[in-house]
C-alpha cells in the first residue's frame, strides 16, 4: 500500500507519546515517533535508549513518554543493553517462559555522541553478534545534551563549545566520520541513512524495513538541533530538506550489500544553502573564509560521487 | 546422595552455573575467571543448558547486557576479575540501582597497576559501596555453595539486589580439591524458578527501567536500596538454613573457628582462612588460645555480629588483601573497627596488609601475626596499627 502520512499518523500508535520535554524545533522526536509507528499492529517493542537529550527529556521519574517497555542504562551501551534484552527474549521464548503469540521488536536509540563516539564499541559488537535488533542513531552532530560539544559526527568547521570558531582556529578542523559506511562494513542485512523529509516517507519505510529485516539493522537519521545548529525552531523541516537537496545528507539504503540511493535531487543545490541558515557556520560566510565553503563543498561532492559509484558497482549483474 | 568430585574453583563455579541454568550469560575473557565462561560455553554448545550465551566485546558490555537481560525478566549472569570488574564499574552501580538480581562469580585478582594477574582483593574492594551483596569463599566448595544459594538471596522480594561470589584467583580458582556437589534435580529444586514482579517483556504491563531520577525521588530510591541491603542479612541466614537442611553444610554471616574461648583472633576472608585454621590448630596444640573469624558476608557488613563475636578476645588482627592507600588502614580493617566502635567494643585491633599481587601467604606469616597479638596482649602496646606482612626484608 502506498505511503500516506495522514493515514500513518491517524492509524499507527505513536508509542513515543506527547508530553515529552524535548525542545521545540528538535529533529529527534519526530524521528522516534515515525520509527515507532513503523511497528506492525499487535507487535510489542522494547526501546533501549542511550543517555542523551532523548533519554533525559522523555523518561523523568515518575513520568515516561514511552508507551512501550523502555530501558536506559548508561551513555555508551544502549546497543549492549538492547542485545541483552533480545537474548533474554530468545532464551525465554525457547523455554516457553513467554507467550508464543506475542512478538517483540528491539529498538535502540542513541544520539551521535552515544553512537559515533562513546558507544561505537558497544554498537559494533552488538551488530557483529547478530542480535535481531534495530539501532537508530539520531544524529544532531554534537553532544547537545551537555551543551553542544563537538563529536566525531560534527561537520567540518562547525562552531561548537569545544571546537569554537576562534581567531586562530575556525571551528572544528576535522571532517565528519561516516558512520553509515562503518556500519555497512559489518555486512549487516540492512543499513540505511535517512531524514525527516518528504512527509517522513523515506524515514518510515526504512524504519519498517529495518525493524522487519531479521538480524541486526542500522538507521542513521539526521536530527537537526535548533540550539546547537542555530536555526529558528520553525525551520526544522526546511533544514532537513536542505541537508538532503544539497547531498550533505544523502538518503540511501544498503540491503545485503546493494546500495540504493532512495532520493536523488533533480538539481543538487550548493551546500551553502544548507550551511547559511545555521549559526554554527556563520563564520564560513565572512569575507576571506571562502576557502572553507569550497573545502566543505568539495567533501560533499566527493562523498556523493563515491555513493553514486557504490550504487552503480553493487547493482551490476 | 551428593556427588563427590575433584574440581577447581572455576570448574565448581561453572557447574553451579549449569545447575542454575540462567537464561542469559554475557561474559568476556579475563584471567583468572576466563575458565568459567569457557566451561559454560561448552555446556551451551552441547545443549546442557537453555542459556543464550553472549560473547561480548568487553566487561562493560557484559554487565550492560546482563542489565538488559535481567530487566527483560531473565536470569542473567556473568563472571569476571580485576580490570574486568573495574571496566564494569559504571554498570555495577546501575545494576544495583535498577534492583536487578544479577549473580556474578568474581575471581579475585589484583587491580592494575602495576599489571599483575595474581590474587588479592583490590578488585572486589572497588565495588564495596556499589550496592552488591558480596559473599567470600574459602575454597571451591564454598564458591559452589555460595553460587547455589545466590539467586535465592538476590531475588528475594525484600532484597532484589545483585550478588557477587568471590574466591581467590589461582589459589582456589585453579586448584583442584575435593568437593561435594548437589544432584542436579535437587540443586534445581533448591534454586527454584525466577518470577520477577515487573519485567520489560511483559506485554500486558510495559515498564520503564532506568529513568532519569532527579531531586524529587533519587534520595528515596537510594534509601530503598540501603534498606534492601539491610534486609539481605536475614534472607542470607534463612537461605543458609535451608541449604544446611539439603546438604548438612552450615553457613552464617561468618565462620567462627575456635573463636569461642579465643584470646587472640584474626579476621580475614577467602583462602587465607584455610591457612589460618592450620595455624590456629598448631597454636591450640601448644595451649595458645588462638581463633579465627572468617568473614563470608562482606556486604551487607555484619558489624554488630562481628563485634559480638569478638567481645571476649584480648587482641584482634584484621588481614586486608587490599590496601586503601589512605594512610589509615585497609578496607576490612576500617569496617571491622568502626563496627566494634559503634557496638561499644574496645579491643586492641591491628591491621595487616598482605598478599598483594599474589605474594604468597604462608603459615609462618600467619604465625607471626598471632605472635604479634600475644605481644600486644602482654604489653598493651600498639605502636602502629597499620602494618604489613610478607614484604621483602628491608622494604617495609
Amino acid at each position: 500500500m502506498a505511503y500516506n502520512v495522514k493515514e500513518v499518523v491517524a492509524t499507527k500508535p505513536a508509542v513515543f507519546e506527547s508530553g515529552h520535554r524535548m525542545c521545540a524545533g528538535c529533529g529527534a522526536p519526530p524521528v522516534a515517533r515515525m520509527v515507532m509507528r513503523a511497528l506492525k499492529e499487535g507487535d510489542h517493542a522494547v526501546v533501549a535508549n542511550a543517555t542523551g537529550c532523548m533519554e533525559v527529556s522523555t523518561c523523568i521519574y515518575p513520568y515516561t513518554s514511552w508507551s512501550s517497555s523502555y530501558i536506559h542504562s548508561a551513555f555508551e551501551c544502549a546497543a549492549a543493553t538492547c542485545s541483552g534484552v533480545e537474548a533474554a527474549y530468545k532464551a525465554m521464548l525457547r523455554q516457553g517462559k513467554l507467550p508464543q503469540d506475542e512478538h517483540f521488536k528491539f529498538i535502540a536509540f542513541g544520539g551521535d555522541g552515544g553512537t559515533y563516539d562513546i558507544g561505537l564499541q558497544s554498537l559494533s559488537a552488538a551488530m557483529e553478534r547478530g542480535h535481531d535488533m534495530t539501532y537508530v542513531c539520531y544524529d544532531n552532530g554534537a553532544y547537545m545534551n551537555t551543551g553542544i560539544q563537538r563529536s566525531s559526527a560534527t561537520p567540518h568547521f562547525a562552531d561548537t563549545t569545544t571546537s569554537p570558531a576562534g581567531e586562530v582556529i575556525p571551528g572544528k578542523m576535522q571532517i565528519r566520520k561516516d558512520l553509515t559506511e562503518i556500519m555497512e562494513a559489518h555486512h549487516l542485512p540492512y543499513v540505511a541513512q535517512t531524514a525527516g523529509y518528504m512527509n517522513f516517507k523515506d524515514l518510515y519505510e526504512k524504519a519498517e524495513k529495518a525493524i522487519y529485516t531479521e538480524g541486526p539493522t542500522f538507521l542513521n537519521v539526521l536530527a537537526p538541533c535548533p540550539r546547537g545548529w542555530g536555526y529558528p525552531t520553525d525551520m526544522l523541516t526546511q533544514i532537513n530538506k536542505l541537508a538532503v537537496e544539497t547531498c550533505y545528507w544523502p538518503l540511501y539504503e544498503i540491503e545485503n550489500g546493494k546500495y540504493k540511493i532512495t532520493y536523488k535531487p533533480a538539481k543538487k543545490l550548493p551546500v551553502e544553502e544548507f550551511l547559511r541558515p545555521q549559526r554554527r557556520f556563520k563564520h564560513l560566510f565572512k569575507p576571506g573564509n571562502e576557502w572553507m565553503l569550497e573545502t566543505f563543498q568539495k567533501e560533499v561532492d566527493k562523498r556523493w560521487e563515491e555513493l553514486l559509484k557504490l550504487e552503480e558497482m553493487t547493482n551490476k549483474e | 546422595m551428593s556427588i563427590r568430585e575433584r574440581l577447581s574453583g572455576n570448574e565448581a563455579s561453572a557447574i553451579a552455573m549449569k545447575q542454575i541454568n540462567p537464561d542469559v550469560v554475557a561474559a568476556f575473557p579475563i584471567t583468572p575467571s576466563t575458565e568459567i565462561p569457557q566451561y559454560f560455553s561448552t555446556f551451551v554448545s552441547n545443549g546442557k543448558v537453555d542459556t543464550e550465551f553472549i560473547a561480548v566485546e568487553s566487561e562493560h558490555s557484559a554487565m550492560s547486557a546482563c542489565i538488559g537481560a535481567e530487566a527483560a525478566g531473565a536470569r542473567a549472569m556473568t563472571a569476571t576479575s580485576s580490570n574486568g570488574l573495574a571496566f564494569m564499574w559504571e554498570m555495577i552501580y546501575i545494576a544495583s540501582s535498577c534492583r536487578l538480581p544479577i549473580v556474578m562469580p568474581l575471581v579475585n585478582r589484583t587491580l592494575s597497576g602495576p599489571l599483575n594477574i595474581h590474587n588479592d582483593h583490590s578488585d572486589a574492594m572497588g565495588i564495596r559501596d556499589a550496592g552488591w551483596i558480596m559473599l567470600f569463599s574459602e575454597n571451591n566448595q564454598e564458591a559452589y555453595d555460595n553460587l547455589i544459594m545466590a539467586h535465592r538471596i538476590a531475588e528475594h522480594k525484600d532484597v532484589c539486589l545483585p550478588l557477587a561470589v568471590c574466591q581467590d584467583g589461582f589459589i582456589t580458582s585453579h586448584s583442584i580439591e575435593n568437593i561435594e556437589l548437589i544432584e542436579d534435580d535437587k540443586a534445581k529444586e533448591f534454586i527454584g524458578k525466577y518470577h520477577p514482579e515487573h519485567y520489560l517483556l511483559n506485554a500486558k504491563e510495559p515498564i520503564a527501567v532506568g529513568p532519569m531520577d532527579l531531586q524529587a525521588y533519587h534520595f528515596e530510591h537510594k534509601y530503598q536500596q540501603a534498606n534492601a541491603m539491610r534486609n539481605a542479612k536475614k534472607v542470607i541466614l534463612e537461605v543458609a538454613k535451608d541449604f544446611e537442611k539439603l546438604t548438612g553444610r552450615k553457613y552464617g554471616l561468618f565462620e567462627e573457628y575456635k573463636l569461642e574461648d579465643a584470646e587472640i583472633a584474626i579476621v580475614c576472608m577467602n583462602s587465607t582462612a584455610g591457612t589460618t585454621k592450620d595455624v590456629v590448630d598448631s597454636l591450640r596444640e601448644k595451649g595458645i588460645k588462638a581463633g579465627l573469624l572468617k568473614l563470608r558476608v562482606f556486604r551487607p557488613f555484619p558489624a554488630e555480629e562481628i563485634a559480638k563475636a569478638l567481645q571476649n578476645v584480648k587482641a584482634v588482627a584484621v588481614l586486608d588483601k587490599a590496601d586503601s592507600l589512605n594512610a589509615c588502614g585497609g578496607p576490612l580493617f576500617t569496617d571491622v573497627t568502626s563496627g566494634m566502635y559503634v557496638n561499644n567494643l574496645n579491643v586492641p585491633t591491628v591491621n595487616y596488609i598482605y598478599g598483594l599481587g599474589g605474594r604468597d601467604t604462608t603459615a609462618k606469616d600467619i604465625l607471626g601475626v598471632y605472635n604479634d597479638l600475644q605481644e600486644i596482649v602482654k604489653t598493651g602496646n600498639i605502636d602502629n596499627p597499620y602494618r604489613y606482612f610478607g614484604l621483602k626484608r628491608g622494604e617495609k
